[in-house]
């Protein structure tokens, strides 16, 4: 600005006017900030993390929802995550290293998504005075995700934590009797409806934002795929839950024991 | 014989929301107009109707009455669209009227869209940049694609009425956002042969979350653009030709 001005003849005499007298002028490159190429880069993170979170849950949904086969079915699934077939031992480590690395991925999308939420009350209540106003489903999912984003942060941290530091306890009686005689059912309950409704919207939203192959033109059908997945997987959690909810409550007198397969005890010492 | 079916004549109640900014007396608040349907009756018939008849202080804007121009853009019953291109039929009995939040209010239903979209054209430079130093005007044009032209057509059938901007979830939060009035002109330039600009260009405008990353898909958009632009579409593709960059 200064050479502009100081080059035109208004532009002196103001400069003269004012006692002042131009001394230098360096052209710096590092003044000419050229666009940072992280905003694409955390925009395409926050997807991608958020996708693999989401097929993480889903995966786990399947998982947890063996004990609906059976108890030996939900063992043998536990035993397998313990590395029982690969190293003919269980090693519970390994659910802590999974939780480790859940855990950072939950940290990762909960930062770069907190961009995007309303950061004052001000953009806060301009945003609800607008989704009133307007009525309108896409913009009410995306409170919906605000708010279930925030519930999974605080809540999904406690389950993550407590799979961290007690790993081994993973079973059909051991979480049978967490989720009853220790009363971690209501959490489990909040958490099903908190991440199903979060991760359903957030990967209609997703393939949206990114629109390949056209799906920006197929809205109606994505969002009638994305009920129906979220419908299912909440039937199938709350189904899973309400059978360990019944196994600990007939469990309730012998919480603590540890639940043993006999045929599958039979296997692993006489293979 | 009149075989055109006749409708039962409504008595329509108009709840509009007025204030004048340039007077400080002004105290922003809702009036209420009660006048009779007639058939094929837009919200441009009506309000003229009421300012004729009834309040001859009410204020709003309009131009070409029929969707072109963009001016009689306003929130109706909740949604952004247009005064002119709005049947009475299609809506209740009760009728709200808002100005467009977002853009400066210049009085009772007017507001300066015009303001905003010259602020948003002048950031985005939303013109032919040609590294050409003089344009020989005499000379012909260098011939277009057909197909290219159309593309090209299509969104730059862009009226700048600011429905987008008042369904915006973002740019009701976030003053800087240039929304997809912003972001489909910048699709329609990096269409354009004579442009000469590189998508590393366009980076440097859209390529932060006061462009094209701080859109958050709601697609409020798409689902009143009174024009019908492919929105959702263009700012998927403009998303992913910036992450490509």
């Amino acid at each position: 600005m200064l050479t502009s001005a100081s080059s035109s003849g208004r532009g002196r005499k103001e400069l003269k006017r004012a006692g002042s007298r131009l001394v230098a002028s360096v052209e710096s490159k590092s003044l000419v900030r050229k666009s940072s190429r992280w905003a694409a880069w955390l925009d395409v993170l926050q997807g991608v993390s958020g996708l693999v979170l989401l097929l993480f849950i889903w995966t786990h949904m399947i998982m947890v929802s063996s004990i609906l086969i059976s108890k030996d079915a939900m063992f043998v699934v536990s035993r397998m995550f313990e590395g029982v077939y690969v190293f003919d031992e269980p090693h519970p480590v390994l659910v802590s290293m999974v939780a480790v690395v859940i855990f950072c991925l939950l940290v990762i999308h909960g930062i770069i998504a907190l961009r995007k939420a309303p950061s004052s009350y001000r953009e806060y209540r301009q945003f609800i005075t607008h989704a009133n106003r307007f009525k309108h489903t896409d913009t009410n999912l995306w409170l919906l995700q605000v708010i279930t984003g925030f519930i999974l942060m605080f809540l999904a941290t406690a389950h993550i934590y407590q799979m961290f530091s007690q790993p081994g306890n993973i079973g059909p009686y051991a979480s049978a009797d967490r989720i009853w005689t220790n009363t971690v059912w209501p959490l489990y309950l909040v958490l099903l409806f908190a991440v199903e409704l979060h991760g359903g919207v957030g990967l209609y939203r997703w393939l949206l934002k990114w629109g390949w192959f056209g799906l920006a033109n197929n809205r109606q059908q994505l969002k009638v795929a994305k009920s129906a997945i979220t419908g299912f997987f909440l039937i199938l959690g709350l189904l899973t839950l309400a059978a360990y909810i019944k196994l600990g409550i007939e469990h309730e007198n012998h919480a603590g024991e540890r639940y043993r397969p006999v045929s599958f005890m039979q296997q692993m010492e006489n293979p | 014989m009149n075989n055109i079916p006749v409708r039962e004549e409504r008595t329509l109640r108009f709840h509009i929301l007025r204030h004048n900014p340039q007077d400080s007396e002004s105290v922003p608040h809702q009036q209420v107009f009660e006048i009779q349907e007639a058939d094929s009756m837009t919200l441009f018939i009506a309000l003229n109707e009421i300012r004729e008849n009834l309040d001859s202080s009410l204020q709003f804007d309009f131009v070409c009455r029929a969707g072109i121009c963009g001016s009689c853009a306003m929130i109706i019953n909740g949604k952004p669209g247009l005064a002119c291109r709005t049947l009475t039929r299609d809506l209740p009995e009760d009728i709200f009227l808002a100005p467009l939040p977002v853009f400066e209010l210049i009085s009772d239903l007017s507001v300066n869209t015009g303001k905003w979209m010259r602020a948003i054209s002048e950031r985005l430079e939303t013109w032919v940049h040609n590294r050409q130093e003089e344009v020989d005007l005499q000379q012909l044009e260098a011939p277009m694609e057909q197909s290219l032209a159309y593309s090209i057509y299509e969104l730059e059938r862009c009226i700048e009425c600011g429905c987008c901007i008042a369904a915006c979830g973002t740019a009701q939060m976030r003053d800087q956002f240039v929304g997809a009035v912003g972001l489909n002109k910048i699709a329609r330039f990096r269409l354009d042969p004579r442009d000469e600009r590189e998508d590393t260009d366009f980076y440097e405008l859209i390529g932060d979350e006061s462009g094209v990353f701080g859109c958050l898909t709601l697609l409020g958009c798409e689902d009143v653009c009174p024009k019908e632009l492919p929105l959702a579409a263009q700012l998927a593709y403009m998303r992913r030709k910036m992450a490509s960059v």
